[in-house]
């Protein structure tokens, strides 16, 4: 089981003290926390991916390079990458470079992005939506396997003879996760290719994430990838934790009242039992990231919201104190105890090599003699 | 020999007061409902909802993007009902926000091909048309089946002219009767249950 914390990357003004961070600050401030989360004991560093204000993280790679030259066991992934308005031909080349940079400690997760007027600035339309993350995906996927690619779609100039450079480090494609919080054809489409499906498992209630992931780990079962609760299954999540309950939903309570999304909307304790977010002590919030567990089946990423709404950044870094002496160490003793043996971890870039290379000599034993042998019986 | 299936009909009332006349006008109609399909022997089960109770979880709705627990209850009856009777009090010379909010919430394919009976209220007749040209427009880009007579109660209507009323709500109440029964009973769409097979989508 894999935990670690995810970045919207929003530049919101701390609503006590009135104050807005600068972007400069901002992005700093981003680094200083994926740095913290692996000196706490964290898997996995996400970055969002938004191209207007109040955010900053427009150029996620950027961003996952310099904290990869700066970690050495974090995994890197997105929050999402916008499989829809990006180009998949730079998505290919960016995080294939990453990669390398990396030393494979990347993965992705695609997102189609649901602010309309982003659409027109890259040339989309939003209308367009899923198409466009099917047709850019199954490019992308083309780019990573192939060498040479001729293509030919409905969104972006065709291919010819084109190979996207660098190749993926030792020839294997990141991993890709998919995330949506409401397409029932996101959900296919993961299922379909066998990759990740990711929930954000924090706007909506618990009801209707579970619809979305049974649909995915049937389809993921029916496309022959393993059985239903084999899928990859990744989810966030939102805490804020004191160590008495009481301090952090004082603490928190004016952040959430602001917050983008959903401030100045349904009450603290409202949100709080209708959606997974959890505002209370650490033990609190073990036995809420349990309960998904007990909601969704055995799952294999865990990822949390922590740097938002204007938090400031000691808070943020105080937070991911708690997560990772408190709450972390216990998840995952209890996750491991729970998992069944054969419900596989989270692909990481070794797992997949490793998978790739046992492919490999599989098919080097079976010559094509013992393979018409087989054909004949 | 087949049994009649049951029929569900929502009843959505805006009003804001309590009591209401415009939840009056809509306990009107789904009695003259009940009574015209008591009177055919199709069995029914009738559900009223008043938006008033909902006001604070669909303001939540909108700015969060997800209905409450109770709030999905009352969208999913409304989504799985054989016909629907929409009522609402006239503000500003249209129907009022909060009625507007439910439709706005509401998935903009749950209406598609369903029966509805529209009716509304108002302080004076010369609002009456406020029927015509709000309401029907509204229900009719959300390809509903309005029926022909769509009713409106002013003041007056709940005195001296009760009786014309009265046969207003009886005619409107046949009209999504007779559409209601020449429709078979509505299944369930369920797109987790039944997702689009990804060969579709890639060769959308």
């Amino acid at each position: 089981m894999q935990f670690g914390i995810f970045s919207v990357s929003d530049v919101t003004q701390d609503p006590t003290t009135g104050h807005t961070v600068s972007e400069a600050e901002r992005i700093k401030a981003m680094v200083t926390i994926a740095l913290k989360a692996e000196e706490v004991g964290l898997d996995v560093f996400a970055s969002g991916e938004h191209h207007n204000p109040p955010f900053v993280a427009s150029s996620p790679t950027t961003m996952l390079g310099y904290i990869a030259a700066r970690t050495s066991k974090l995994i890197l992934s997105t929050s999402t990458t916008l499989i829809t308005t990006n180009d998949p031909v730079k998505i290919a080349e960016d995080y294939a470079m990453l990669q390398h940079l990396a030393d494979g400690r990347v993965d992705l997760m695609m997102g189609r992005g649901n602010t309309g007027p982003v659409y027109p600035w890259f040339g989309q339309d939003i209308r367009n939506g899923i198409q466009l993350a099917v047709e850019n995906y199954a490019l992308l996927r083309r780019l990573w396997r192939e060498d040479v690619v001729d293509w030919e779609g409905n969104f972006r100039t065709p291919l010819q003879g084109f190979t996207a450079t660098p190749r993926p480090l030792d020839g294997v494609p990141p991993f890709v996760w998919h995330g949506s919080i409401r397409s029932p054809e996101i959900a296919e489409q993961a299922a379909y290719y066998g990759d990740g499906f990711f929930h954000n498992n924090i706007f909506w209630p618990a009801s209707h994430t579970k619809q979305m992931i049974d649909l995915y780990r049937r389809r993921f079962e029916h496309y022959g990838h393993g059985a239903a609760d084999q899928a990859i299954v990744g989810l966030g999540g939102q805490v804020f934790m004191r160590k008495n309950s009481q301090d952090a939903v004082r603490e928190f309570r004016p952040y959430f009242d602001n917050a983008p999304v959903y401030g100045h909307g349904p009450s603290l304790e409202d949100f709080t039992r209708e959606t997974p977010l959890t505002v209370g002590s650490p033990q609190e919030v073990i036995e809420r990231t349990l309960g998904f567990r007990e909601q969704f089946g055995d799952y294999q990423r865990q990822l949390f919201l922590m740097d938002h709404a204007g938090l400031p950044l000691k808070t943020v870094l105080e937070q991911l104190d708690i997560l990772g002496e408190e709450v972390v160490p216990v998840l995952r003793k209890e996750f491991a105890a729970l998992k069944p043996a054969h419900v596989p971890d989270a692909p990481t870039h070794e797992s997949l090599k490793a998978a790739a290379e046992r492919a490999q000599s599989m098919e080097s034993l079976s010559t094509p003699e013992s393979v018409v042998e087989e054909v004949k019986r | 020999m087949t049994s009649t299936p049951e029929r569900t009909i929502a009843v959505v009332t805006a009003g804001l007061t309590t009591p209401s006349s415009t939840r009056l006008l809509a306990d009107q109609l789904a009695a003259a409902v009940r009574d015209t399909l008591d009177g055919r022997g199709v069995p029914r089960r009738i559900v009223v909802v008043e938006l008033r109770d909902h006001a604070h979880d669909l303001t939540n709705n909108l700015l969060t993007g997800f209905p409450s627990e109770a709030l999905r209850e009352v969208l999913e009856t409304v989504v799985s009902a054989d016909a629907l009777i929409a009522v609402t009090p006239t503000f500003s010379a249209s129907y009022n926000g909060l009625f507007k909010m439910f439709f706005d919430v509401l998935d903009d394919k749950a209406l598609v091909g369903k029966p509805v009976l529209i009716a509304a209220t108002g302080g004076t007749e010369r609002h009456s048309l406020v029927l015509e040209y709000a309401m029907r427009p509204l229900f009719a880009y959300l390809q509903a089946v309005v029926v022909p007579t769509a009713v409106y109660a002013a003041s007056s209507d709940w005195g001296p002219h009760a009786n014309a009323l009265r046969t207003r709500v009886e005619r409107a109440a046949t009209e999504l009767v007779d559409l209601l029964t020449n429709q078979p009973a509505r299944a369930a769409v369920d797109p987790f249950e039944n997702p689009t097979p990804f060969e579709n989508l890639l060769n959308g």
